[in-house]
């Protein structure tokens, strides 16, 4: 008897240090819920790349999942549970239509952290993360002031969220702030990845007339297509240069890595979770990089002080006075919008034509 | 809106129309002899990610095209081994080919993702008939895969309806059963017309990564396999009515985003979905003449046939 109480003490040891062995060696699972394939080589990517980033930086501590293709519909809902119910720890959920999905399954996992980008609904355990790529769309539209000939910009649009709207808005902005004749005619597809689809936006922009294409859509299908019909425009969320060199003046770029890395660590040392993390170019998350030998050199200059004015805090894309489109002002001289009045824009500034899908 | 502004849309459209109408004939052709195959997106993806392989690696055009249409022959291959020898599922091969092109195409262009086409397509203007108001730049300006498209419903209506092959086809597709007693060897047929739908199939894909994006992505054809298969059911079963139907499709979308940059004040939902419209529309339109659609379409189409 005495031999066997032994046995099951050295048992229940072993057992135990056994146990803890394996959680300090644990590394921390993370997901991450992807919209497109990582080699769209626009908005996916960049994510993916972010991903990499705090792979290579945490190394073994971490070990991460992801899902590709994933259709904002109920089909959203049923891989996020998955991975939850598969052990990660931490899931990020990386396009808007998720989000919904996102806070469902976050209430059957209490213990698990849901990241979820670029929406609006947070919970416990919900954080939302977004990127201002309304500034280097600004930038871009600087650039594009100073480049476009006949005065006619084109916006090749996804979907009437505030979101994209607030980007065609800067992107006129910075345009008219060189040029306050420009107007920008904007046309949507309603999806984010369709390269076939944003090719025939682009060719329809181009046909009435817009010689510097902007889009937020996931491929460099618009950026190709100005190339092909002899016009100008831009990368959108990854640099985009050598898939159409003789057009491209300029990429807005995300930068996830950063932010990717930084959950890691916190998530690593125990801390809890960051709420509603909204970068731009002062925090790194974003950029506008790769600005081409087409764009001439006092464009490249302001749109370079611009850069540095908005990194420094000097200038805030929605300060006032800004017109609306019946030209009168929407936000007065001496007002900035707050982020919430930003994450909430329905409306577009002078200068664009047509009205927003669906606003009233 | 000027009548100019109906050149840039014309020439959308039709760009638009080329691989649809490549795929679609492709696979008329493999309904023509009685098989369903599904897996047109999958045998397209396969193309196109070859093609672009192809190119990628110091390849010609040429020879990226060949490449190309071996691809999907390969992939149609499979599927007619799996159909005709084995006597599995159409339907379910089908869409197991689709799901297996789209994987395996993602997979063998990991590496390609990022980098432009080396070369590519360019449009071969013909003189004067491409100085044409509206029609010039669309149908007289196209690349050399375009113009293969046009010759290649021609040269399909030929064979179908002028030629005693295209008739034993047709046969084969209307009763297996005869056609064999007849003592035509119809799993050959059979086999031969699926393969000229991988071939077509490859040729559309090749057009999309070298001629039309240049470039390789992921689902790089976003669903247009699909709409070439609907577009055999609309045609009802005849190349000349396939071209009006890829233009319709090609357009439908190109006329919606049109509109939005004229300025037109639509909603653009109801634009978004116009295709779906005019699918319905079609499709009422083309059954209203039950008789005309049942002459047309294949008999014994997706079943399997126990030859000897």
């Amino acid at each position: 008897m005495k031999l066997f109480k032994k046995l099951l003490a050295v048992a229940a040891v072993a057992a135990l240090s056994g146990s803890l062995a394996a959680d300090a060696a644990d590394p921390v699972k993370m997901a991450w819920v992807y919209l497109g394939p990582v080699g769209d080589g626009g908005w996916t990517y960049a994510h993916d790349l972010g991903r990499k980033a705090a792979e290579a930086k945490m190394g073994a501590k971490i070990s991460t999942t992801i899902v590709e293709n994933v259709p904002e519909s109920a089909d959203a809902e049923r891989v996020i549970r998955d991975l939850a119910t598969k052990g990660n720890k931490i899931i990020f959920t990386t396009s808007f239509g998720y989000m919904d999905s996102t806070l469902k399954v976050a209430k059957s996992f209490p213990k698990v952290n849901f990241y979820h980008a670029t929406g609006f609904k947070d919970a416990a355990n919900v954080a939302i993360y977004n990127s201002r790529m309304y500034e280097p769309a600004y930038l871009a539209g600087v650039i594009a002031g100073h480049v476009s000939k006949k005065g006619v910009l084109g916006f090749v649009a996804s979907f009437p969220i505030p979101e994209v709207v607030r980007n065609i808005n800067a992107y006129t902005m910075g345009a008219r702030s060189v040029n306050p004749k420009i107007t920008t005619k904007v046309v949507w597809i309603s999806s984010w990845f369709d390269p076939s689809k944003e090719r025939q936006a682009a060719e329809a922009l181009i046909g009435q007339g817009a010689d510097v294409l902007l889009q937020n859509t996931d491929s460099s299908a618009v950026l190709q297509t100005a190339q092909d019909k002899g016009v100008l425009a831009f990368g959108w969320d990854s640099d985009m240069t050598q898939y159409a060199p003789k057009a491209h003046l300029a990429s807005c770029i995300e930068v996830w890595g950063p932010y990717y890395t930084s959950v890691a660590e916190a998530a690593v040392s125990g801390k809890p979770m960051t709420k509603a993390v909204w970068g731009g170019i002062k925090d790194g998350m974003n950029d506008l990089v790769s600005v081409s030998s087409l764009v001439p050199p006092a464009a490249a200059k302001m749109a370079a002080a611009k850069k540095a004015d908005i990194a420094s805090g000097k200038f805030n894309v929605f300060a006032g006075p800004i017109k609306g489109q019946d030209g009168k002002d929407k936000v007065p001289a001496g007002k900035t919008l707050t982020d919430k009045e930003i994450d909430g824009i329905n409306w577009y500034v002078e200068g664009v034509e047509g009205a927003v899908p669906g606003a009233k | 809106m000027n009548i100019d502004s109906l050149t840039p849309l014309f020439a959308s459209a039709v760009a638009a129309a080329i691989p649809l109408l490549l795929a679609a004939l492709g696979e008329l052709v493999t309904e023509r002899s009685g098989v369903l195959n599904l897996g047109v997106e999958g045998m397209m993806l396969m193309g196109g990610v070859t093609a672009f392989i192809v190119v990628a690696s110091g390849g010609g055009l040429v020879l990226a095209t060949l490449a190309a249409c071996c691809a999907g022959m390969v992939a149609a291959l499979m599927f007619a081994f799996v159909t005709l020898t084995l006597q599995a599922s159409q339907v379910a091969a089908g869409l197991a080919l689709a799901i297996l092109g789209s994987g395996v195409s993602a997979f063998l262009g990991r590496g390609y993702v990022g980098n432009p086409a080396k070369v590519s397509f360019s449009e071969l203007p013909i003189p004067l008939l491409s100085k044409l108001p509206i029609v010039g730049p669309a149908l007289f300006s196209m690349n050399a895969l375009g113009y293969l498209a046009v010759i290649l419903t021609a040269a399909t209506t030929w064979f179908l309806y002028r030629t005693k092959s295209g008739l034993i086809l047709r046969s084969v597709g209307e009763s297996p059963v005869v056609a064999q007693s007849l003592g035509l060897q119809v799993i050959r047929i059979r086999y031969l017309a699926t393969l000229f739908g991988g071939l077509m199939a490859g040729l559309a894909g090749c057009y999309y990564a070298v001629a039309q994006f240049k470039m390789w992505q992921e689902g790089l054809t976003s669903g247009n396999g699909w709409i070439a298969l609907a577009l055999v059911v609309f045609a009802s079963w005849r190349p000349v009515r396939l071209m009006l139907g890829a233009l319709l499709f090609g357009g439908v979308t190109a006329f919606g985003l049109y509109l939005q940059a004229v300025g037109v004040q639509v909603s653009a939902f109801a634009l978004a979905s116009l295709p779906y419209i005019a699918t319905v529309v079609v499709l009422a339109v083309i059954s209203r003449d039950q008789r005309a659609l049942r002459r047309n379409a294949p008999t014994s189409l997706g079943q399997s046939f126990f030859g000897m």
